[in-house]
């Protein structure tokens, strides 16, 4: 099945390969067909292209060297971290450089004073936290693929965790930058200090899918360790009532760490996986963390719990110690491995919606699964209303990727409709370009494609992803759909 | 509350403006006209016509208002629903709007504790200098999909478009608030505010004046008098007048006609490097310095310590030619005359206010 997405004429131009042979290690050049194999794809696997050629430089010269080849001849670049994406933002091109940061593995320097970690872009994310734990320091934004993913790939996509509600997405965690822009040239973004001189190009280049530059240094906040961490767990009868349990705890003014929910599918799942104990047959459950200064925990432990069970739970359980909310946690942090386990493929989507529109979101996503035929699980970072239906299907039969995509497509058209966003966490990629067609109309992509411009005028730099093209939106037919109306109702739509 | 749409109105002006190649200067409350380089336009766009909140559901923790909505009326309604906005802005003039909070991007005490202005946006709607009217961001929590165009408008000063409408992620007011005082050298005060970060506590304020080290705890009863044991000090009677003062350049320091520097730095930076009158905020990360200084010496100085100086308030004859704001690097400055002409590409859109040729 077609699934590249590129719209440009393909230009190899193969002697590049050698011309990269004379700037980097010999290690440094792989472009034989098996070594090419293991960069064809990211964490979306629907989607496969090998590059023309991987180049793994070692240093910041080796990598403005490449870029100002490539600059030069013309050649597009895609940069990748660990490959743990989940919207093929790192797919590469079959007349591209594949650039991978997997060498920039060193953290540079811990500073304690400041409270900050200077790290390479192919640094792992829990490495920071692991390094920084003798200190009593983290690095907060936790994405359930942090044993792997790079905090050069976190930077890129903005990932987010199951803490952010509390501590903020990677873009609220990050100091400075340092990157290589497409003609070569070095430069810096943000600061040691809290903020930056002119236009705040740090927050612009964190989430830009490596479509305006390449990282090659980042510079991390770091937090104290919180004296104390409580988790509870509790079963409601509908996924109503666990969505009027989160505002409550909200309006309440408490913000948990972490406040995850998950419905009955998801709860089967990871039971029969991982024996967190989880009632089988809620409708829904809520993990809820609670973390900071003891005596706050303390008072606020309480309150959840009241306000848990006035919401209607049935089932309220506290934490006894930090090895059963750990336990809570297991099932949730195994629940795509374990839908794994009960589906051949699963498909993983991304929408965020208000959070009052779950009940409603959930019940038409459940009643469009019907529609396709298709089984869905649903995990939820309900606390910031960021929903991961999980889309169960057999690549094997014939037709099911294709209705598992377009149910995808559905479900995110449909978190668009009550006032949400396509992605929260995961990125367009390749994967949710048509959708953007719905959340953005053309004047605000073109907006988007000139300040793509502004870094990259020929369009060298991951070309094709993020931002679908006027033509690509023309074709894909999508009416866009503006916080939640449709521009001219009147008229009728088949 | 006055609840006005003029968006129709402000495109008119600017294309209208566009027509003229006539470049617009745009105005919310006029509160915070002082900062930044003085904008190189006849006309005025007046944007405190196009104001009122369009949504706030208190249990999504976000709002959406006009950009020339008046921020203290943001203020009052938050605050009748026990929440606040995180980053707890300076208004600096009884006009503060919005739109304006935004496009200076000044944090107040509690931003290295929360958040600061940027942090808090969730998505803006954008007049751009052709007069197109464009949605970036939204107002959920969590989005990444485009590039994030809606952060890059906070501290922007209006360069690259007119804020029509921002959401912004608000936070619960805290139940209960405590200030504390002591005598503390700047040294031994910058040591203190440095151990605190690195422990767990609920402070949402930090400064060092006249031989005062002052902190503010934010939390439950429980909370505040278990954090008073380890943050030693007298309890202030009238705190919270204390940190608005400190917010708004109400206290005595800042009183007077002598150029006021605004120094972020790495919070440790050792006191003996930015010398002169100082005042400090933000557990050691912003330094307000009083007086003559010159420009270059005190611009290294801030850039040695990882950050940059800004020339906050002055006299126009005591501003350096380069503008009030440190200069950018050959190719940082080459990448804002892209991204301007990218938004704005006749220059209408407030000229000169961030850099003189921008």
């Amino acid at each position: 099945m077609p699934r590249i997405p590129d719209e440009r004429p393909l230009n190899p131009k193969p002697e590049i390969i050698d011309q990269l042979r004379r700037l980097l290690p010999a290690a440094g050049v792989l472009s034989a067909p098996a070594e090419l194999a293991p960069y064809e794809c990211d964490g979306l696997t629907a989607f496969q292209q090998r590059p023309m050629v991987v180049v793994l430089p070692e240093t910041v010269e080796q990598v403005q060297a490449v870029l100002r080849l490539c600059h030069r001849e013309q050649v597009p670049v895609v940069a990748r971290g660990a490959g743990t994406g989940l919207s093929g933002g790192a797919l590469p091109l079959a007349d591209g450089v594949l650039l991978s940061l997997a060498k920039f593995n060193r953290i540079l320097d811990i500073d304690a004073d400041n409270c900050t970690a200077r790290v390479q872009p192919g640094v792992r994310n829990l490495a920071i936290s692991e390094a920084a734990a003798p200190l009593g320091l983290y690095y907060a934004p936790d994405p359930s693929s942090q044993i792997a993913c790079t905090i050069g790939g976190n930077v890129a996509e903005n990932s987010g965790g199951v803490h952010c509600l509390k501590y903020g997405l990677t873009v609220h965690n990050v100091l400075k930058l340092k990157l290589v822009g497409v003609d070569g040239e070095p430069f810096e973004v943000g600061a040691d200090a809290l903020d930056s001189p002119g236009l705040d190009l740090l927050a612009l280049m964190t989430g830009s899918e490596g479509m305006l530059a390449v990282i090659v240094e980042i510079t991390v906040k770091l937090l104290p360790r919180p004296e104390r961490a409580q988790g509870l767990l509790a079963a409601f009868d509908s996924v109503e009532q666990a969505g009027a349990a989160v505002a409550g705890i909200i309006a309440a003014g408490i913000t948990p760490a972490g406040l995850e929910m998950m419905d009955n599918p998801a709860i089967r799942a990871a039971e029969d996986f991982v024996h967190a104990g989880y009632p089988v047959d809620a409708a829904a459950i809520l993990i809820c963390e609670l973390d900071g200064f003891n005596a706050e925990v303390s008072f606020e432990v309480m309150r959840v719990r009241d306000l848990l069970l006035k919401a209607g739970a049935v089932d309220v359980r506290t934490a006894r110690d930090d090895a059963e909310r750990l336990t809570f946690w297991k099932g949730r942090k195994a629940a795509f491995p374990a839908v794994g386990r009960i589906s051949p493929d699963y498909y993983c989507m991304d929408g965020t919606i208000p959070r009052r529109e779950l009940a409603t979101v959930l019940g038409r996503a459940s009643e469009l699964a019907e529609q396709y035929g298709l089984r869905v699980a649903n995990v939820f970072h309900a606390g910031d209303g960021n929903l991961h239906p999980l889309i169960l299907y057999d690549a094997n039969v014939p037709g099911e990727l294709d209705r598992a995509e377009e149910l995808g497509g559905a479900i995110l058209e449909l978190c668009v409709q009550v006032g949400g966003t396509v992605t929260g966490e995961h990125g367009v990629g390749v994967e949710k370009l048509n959708q953007m067609c719905v959340q953005f109309d053309p004047e605000e992509l073109a907006q988007m494609h000139a300040v793509k411009a502004a870094f990259d005028p020929h369009g060298l730099l991951n070309p094709g992803k993020a931002v679908p093209t006027l033509h690509r939106c023309a074709e894909f037919g999508a009416m866009h759909v503006h916080h939640g109306e449709l521009k001219f109702p009147e008229l009728p739509r088949f | 509350m006055a609840d006005i749409d003029a968006e129709r109105a402000l495109i008119e002006q600017v294309l209208a403006a566009r027509e003229a190649r006539a470049p617009v200067a745009i105005r919310g409350g006029g509160s915070k006209g002082f900062y930044g380089n003085p904008v190189q336009a006849e006309r005025v766009l007046d944007c405190s016509v196009h104001r009122g909140v369009i949504a706030y559901e208190p249990t999504e923790l976000a709002i959406t208002m006009r950009g020339g909505t008046p921020l203290t009326e943001v203020e009052a309604l938050l605050a009748a629903h026990g929440q606040q906005l995180p980053f707890e802005p300076p208004h600096f003039g009884p006009g503060a709007t919005a739109g304006g909070m935004i496009a200076a991007g000044l944090s107040g005490p509690r931003r290295p504790y929360a958040a600061s202005v940027r942090d808090a946006v969730l998505g803006v709607r954008l007049l751009n200098g052709q007069g197109q009217a464009l949605d970036f961001g939204g107002r959920v929590m969590k989005n990444v999909a485009g590039y994030d165009l809606s952060r890059l408008m906070a501290g922007s000063l209006g360069v690259l478009g007119v804020l029509l409408a921002v959401s912004l992620k608000v936070a619960p007011v805290p139940p209960g608030r405590m200030t504390l005082v002591r005598e503390q050298s700047l040294p031994d005060a910058l040591a203190l505010m440095r151990r605190w970060a690195r422990k767990s506590l609920p402070i949402t304020a930090t400064a060092w004046l006249d031989g005062r080290l002052y902190c503010r705890l934010s939390g439950s009863e429980e909370g505040l008098a278990e954090t008073h044991r380890i943050v030693e000090g007298l309890p202030l009677p009238d705190g919270d007048a204390f940190w608005d003062d400190l917010r708004e350049q109400r206290l005595a320091f800042f009183s007077g006609d002598a150029p006021l520097w605004r120094l972020s730095v790495r919070p440790a930076t050792p006191a003996d490097s930015i010398g002169g009158e100082t005042l400090v905020e933000w557990g050691g990360a912003l330094r307000w310095l009083r007086g003559e200084h010159d420009a270059d010496a005190l611009r290294r100085a801030a850039r040695d310590a990882g950050g940059h100086a800004t020339l906050f308030r002055a006299a126009a004859a005591s501003r350096p030619a380069d503008g009030v704001f440190a200069p950018l690097s050959a190719p940082l400055m080459q990448l804002h005359h892209n991204l301007k002409r990218a938004f704005d590409p006749d220059g209408l859109l407030n000229p000169g206010r961030l850099y003189p040729r921008l």
